[in-house]
């Protein structure tokens, strides 16, 4: 196990030591950070990859149907075939387009998205860069996105487009709140803003001491990952490109390549939001048994497959409502979450304090759809049955 | 229910509306239909249908083509529905030429049309689940179901879809025990499979939410614009005209008919699904009770080798029918030769599609979407 664990770590160690008996150490060290970001370019579009081919063969599964099998064993080879298509289309640019700025969009679309890898701890030791702000810096970094998916709305000429653009702006503005206020308590108990402190301060119970399975963090987990899904736009909350209302939202004139970077964007971003889930409330990379890189993987994928669960069962909100759920629902129960998480650990008789914290957490939950979203309620209908 | 919408500005911040058509190329409205949208922010103020980008100048052709000639064209009116489009112009013509139909015929056509009931309802939750945003997954659950149907339709009338099944006084050809094993079978799962749709969509909250009480139908603006089917009972008003008039064999079968009380999307959904059940149940009794007998009457069977000969007696009749959508009328003036003289369709999509500005006024695009989809057109029979 203690092998497999650190295979990774121990490959680029003995490629390093291999080249330290021609090279300098300064160009070890140039080397070294290649190989990091090397493996970052390379993973992202890999992951956008083979997660369209399982989204695909997962939501047919669902939808009674095989999905795509032509291409490759188990159709396996399809997002290759699909990348060709996208890169020998022609590339379309609206007469009327800010022709720059249309193009700017799809390329700066995808930085953030990969940047957010960078702070992500994929293993015991495996972290690119251990930002003692990692946290932060994904919260900053992920939600420039807002202004690129902007600028491709505005650029497009489009009024599809600006409906979409708009919407994507309100909708990540307002998530964005809930988002950051639930890791607050996350960061309140690991003392640190490190994505890699706060997996170690999940380690004990032999790797299961996870924050999910406090009162606390339950919740918290619960409002993230909802949150996360609305960021990376994707069902319920696919408002910004739903398809039945305004065609492709802010997409709707992209084609061939550009529109295949929103696209990466859009599937790299559904992966670190549901890793950092993962890192956050499920323990990251901390577990019994197996290795920890693999323990990571299993659980972003157990997360993102809820998202395609999401997708393959949800209709859409409408925009009132969407905007009702941040703010009347997720922001005062993330509040509470805060001063609920900081009372949990000035107590320190355990019973008391999961009792009191999943009552006060319950009651709160309780309140506010009941005062604030009673009117989203399902109303009891009645039907006359007559001859 | 207000007719106009004001867009609300305030001295602090100039704002302009937006304007926008949806169609003819959208994703749903449903084939080639266009709304001209002028909106405020997302909310709709103000709404122009236009339509005929699909006008195939049915009517016209018709007048130039035998009696017998004009059926297939029907079959293309509301391409989910052949067998009912069939049904109503076969009963404007037998009215007019004064034909009875054998009762193992009458029996079929009943038959026929409640399945064609099934498939248009089906289709329909299936593609409003698509319009609220579902991806795919109600309507290929419902299309499994359609599939069925379709396959046995296949088999009595050699087309999936566009049937050309009925002929005046009577049907093409005759139900073989094979199929009518198919269809009891058919009919005993289909509560089965109706239960599971339910179960999954009938108290989604995100479907409530996005239903209840948007684009509520008020009972005056029904009546007075003439809404029928199940738009109009969704409204809570009772005209069913296998009720009303009990044509073909209607009145021996024992169906309620569902009522809406508010008559909104949700409404509009549920009464469909509750009709389903209905249909199931009629269809039960139809495959217990159909008797032997011939299925063409034998005084016009040698009209459908010689369709010019059919020259029905110099008069006018109009044959109306409870199409999956409203009613469905066909008018027909003969003037004695082998063309009708005249020849008009009383489209249900077409006219259930004139209240649609009334009742998306004030609301949000996605909601003008969905209640384009819970009226139920389909432009074939809208532009005709």
């Amino acid at each position: 196990m203690e092998i497999l664990d650190s295979i990774f770590l121990n490959t680029k160690k003995i490629f390093l030591d291999l080249l330290g008996c021609w090279l300098p150490d300064w160009m070890i060290l140039l080397v070294n950070i290649g190989i990091i970001i090397g493996v970052i370019a390379v993973l992202g579009p890999v992951i956008m990859m083979y997660l369209t081919l399982l989204e695909r063969k997962i939501i047919g599964r669902m939808q009674n149907r095989i999905g795509p099998n032509r291409v490759g064993i188990f159709g396996i080879l399809q997002p290759i075939a699909d990348g060709i298509k996208m890169f020998t289309k022609e590339d379309i640019i609206p007469q009327n387009a800010d022709k720059i700025v249309h193009f700017l969009a799809p390329v700066l679309m995808v930085i953030p998205a990969l940047l957010a890898f960078a702070v992500l701890p994929f293993g015991r030791g495996m972290i690119p860069v251990n930002l003692n702000v990692g946290l932060l810096f994904f919260i900053a970094v992920s939600s420039t996105s807002t202004i690129c998916v902007f600028m491709a709305s505005w650029a497009s000429r489009n009024k599809f487009s600006i409906l979409g653009g708009m919407r994507s702006a309100a909708q990540m503005i307002s998530y964005e709140i809930p988002m950051v206020l639930s890791v607050v308590p996350v960061i309140l108990s690991a003392e640190s803003l490190s994505t890699y402190a706060i997996v170690e301060a999940q380690a004990r119970w032999s790797g299961l001491h996870w924050f999910v399975f406090t009162p606390w963090g339950l919740l918290a987990f619960i409002i993230f990952f909802l949150c996360g899904v609305a960021e990376c736009n994707r069902s319920p909350f696919d408002l910004p490109e739903a398809e039945s209302e305004i065609v492709a939202g802010f997409h709707t004139e992209y084609s061939g390549m550009k529109f295949a970077l929103f696209y990466m964007a859009e599937y790299m971003n559904t992966f670190t939001v549901s890793a950092l889930a993962a890192t956050l409330f499920l323990g990251g990379w901390e577990g019994p048994v197996l290795p920890s890189w693999l323990w990571f993987f299993i659980k972003t994928h157990a997360l993102i497959f809820v998202m395609f669960w999401f997708r393959g069962t949800l209709p859409r909100f409408r925009v009132d409502q969407l905007m009702g759920l941040a703010w009347k629902l997720f922001l005062p129960l993330t509040l509470i979450n805060i001063f609920v998480a900081g009372g949990y650990h000035l107590i320190s008789d355990r019973n008391f304090r999961v009792a009191g914290a999943s009552a006060v957490l319950l009651v709160s939950f309780l309140l506010f759809t009941v005062f604030l979203n009673r009117k989203y309620m399902p109303e009891k209908r009645r039907y006359d049955l007559v001859d | 229910m207000p007719k106009s919408y004001t867009v609300q500005n305030t001295d602090l911040l100039d704002t302009q509306t937006l304007e926008v058509n949806f169609g003819p190329q959208h994703p749903s409205t449903h084939g080639v239909f266009r709304m001209f949208v002028e909106l405020d922010g997302e909310v709709i103020v103000t709404l122009k249908p236009v339509m005929g980008y699909l006008h195939r100048n049915h009517e016209q052709i018709a007048e130039n083509l035998t009696y017998l000639g004009i059926m297939p064209y029907t079959d293309r009116l509301d391409y989910f529905n052949a067998m009912t489009n069939n049904l109503g112009y076969a009963m404007a013509v037998e009215k007019l030429a004064g034909i009875t139909v054998p009762e193992r015929a009458q029996y079929i056509r009943v038959i026929v049309s409640e399945f064609t009931r099934l498939i248009n309802h089906l289709s329909l939750v299936g593609f409003l689940l698509n319009d609220l945003g579902a991806f795919f997954t109600p309507i290929l659950y419902a299309f499994r179901e359609r599939e069925k149907i379709l396959d046995v339709f296949e088999e009595i009338s050699g087309s999936r879809m566009m049937c050309n099944y009925l002929r005046f006084g009577g049907v093409k050809c005759d139900l073989s025990p094979a199929v009518l094993e198919t269809m009891k079978k058919i009919t005993r799962n289909f509560p089965k499979f109706l239960d599971e749709f339910e179960a999954l969509l009938s108290k989604n909250e995100i479907l409530c939410m996005r239903c209840q009480n948007v684009g509520v139908l008020p009972k005056e603006l029904a009546v007075n614009s003439s809404i029928t089917g199940p738009v109009l009972r969704a409204s809570g008003i009772n005209y069913d005209i296998r009720k009303v008039d009990r044509y073909s064999l209607y009145d021996r079968f024992r169906f309620r008919v569902p009522l809406g009380r508010k008559g909104d999307t949700y409404d509009r959904y549920y009464v469909r699904v509750l009709e389903m059940r209905e249909s199931v149940k009629i269809l039960e009794q139809a495959l217990q009770d159909i008797p032997v007998g011939e299925i063409l009457n034998p005084k016009t069977a040698p009209f459908a080798k010689a369709p010019r000969n059919f020259k029905p007696p110099v008069g006018e009749d109009y044959g109306r029918i409870e199409s999956p959508k409203g009613e469905l009328g066909y008018y027909v003036v003969s003037d004695g030769t082998p063309q009708p003289w005249r020849y008009h369709i009383r489209a249900p999509s077409f006219i259930n599609l004139t209240i649609l500005e009334d009742i998306c006024l004030g609301h949000k695009v996605a909601d003008a979407i969905i209640i384009l989809g819970s009226l139920d057109i389909v432009l074939g029979e809208v532009d005709r």
